[in-house]
């Protein structure tokens, strides 16, 4: 038995190989493109606008609502890079109702490489809020000798990001083979249900893990920012009252 | 021979251990902290958003730790470095 799409290989000349962890995230992000292109042909600014251009403003939007309320300051620039990391996540995972279809994240390659991206993600949005010297400091920030403690939370917080994201998808699928050769009349159904939830879920946790990760390395610039708005989160309140 | 029936048997051993004694610790706090969530949604019904948000993400990071465990358990049984080893070198 598989454990991963790894071993399934639809190509192979010499070292080259094309498996279908490959093909299949370039079956996702061809799919990702191309719907993006077709919502993004004609946008109108008026109410009547077409079906495509209406769900990518509903989740777009949604989407920036959800970072607002995660980290409690406006997306910016977080939506490219989060909203990113969830649609291809989102997408990989539902698309398990084709039949055929092998999901990439059941790969441990594409969970780490995603997870790569978080870890790259974290200096380069803090250098660029707080310049070298900031984010550098946030390393010895109570003494020095918390600098190993920053290192191995660092590693082990993109380890886990790659781990649980595998763990999750590759059990999913695994569980309803196995149920195939125990009990295949009604129960691998239910199970695939409760796989689409599941992926689901974990794109969302991802998407939030890797923000609360970013925005924890920008945070300390924006604290003033972040008491103004719940000031005024406060006045609303009263006002409401 | 010989090798091979200690390997299988330990790693089937091992992984229904590692199972059996990793999803304790993690199904505890799990409950726990369903468990709080619910009272605090209980006390103040309008931060429910809020509230269930935070429970999903920490329920996830919880979870993690039974995530290694069966990722570990399964590497055990269907991907056991030693027992390939031990295979090849008896058919080569």
């Amino acid at each position: 038995m598989d454990i991963s799409p790894d071993s399934i290989v639809y190509w192979q000349r010499g070292p080259i190989k094309l498996n279908a962890t490959i093909v299949f995230s370039w079956v996702v992000m061809v799919l990702l493109l191309f719907v993006s292109w077709l919502a993004t042909r004609r946008l109108s600014v008026e109410p009547k606008m077409s079906r495509w251009q209406n769900l990518i403003e509903s989740i777009v939007d949604y989407m920036r609502t959800q970072i607002r309320a995660v980290i409690q300051q406006q997306s910016g620039r977080y939506l490219y890079f989060v909203g990113t990391l969830f649609l291809f996540i989102s997408l990989s995972n539902l698309l398990v109702i084709v039949p055929g279809y092998h999901p990439p994240t059941a790969s441990i390659n594409t969970t780490a490489a995603l997870a790569l991206c978080v870890f790259f993600a974290v200096p380069i949005y803090s250098i660029m809020q707080k310049g070298l010297k900031g984010y550098l400091q946030r390393y010895i920030k109570p003494t020095v000798f918390m600098l190993p403690f920053h290192i191995i939370g660092e590693m082990s917080r993109t380890l886990s990001l790659a781990v649980r994201l595998f763990g999750n998808i590759m059990s999913g699928t695994l569980i309803v083979a196995i149920l195939l050769s125990v009990a295949p009349l009604f129960l691998p159904i239910v199970m695939e249900l409760l796989g689409l939830l599941i992926g689901q879920i974990q794109a969302y946790i991802f998407a939030v893990l890797a923000l609360i990760y970013i925005a924890s390395g920008v945070t300390a610039q924006d604290k003033n920012q972040g008491d103004q708005n719940e000031n005024n989160n406060n006045n609303d309140r009263k006002e409401n009252d | 021979m010989e090798s091979i029936t200690v390997i299988g048997k330990f790693s089937i051993l091992v992984a229904g251990l590692t199972m059996a004694i990793g999803s304790i610790g993690p199904a505890i706090g799990q409950g726990i902290a369903l468990a709080r969530a619910l009272s605090a949604i209980a006390q103040q019904p309008d931060e429910s958003n809020n509230i269930t948000r935070t429970l999903f993400v920490g329920l996830a990071m919880v979870e993690s730790t039974a995530i290694y465990c069966f990722v570990i358990s399964i590497i055990l049984i269907f991907a056991n470095p030693f027992w390939k080893h031990v295979v090849q070198q008896a058919g080569g």
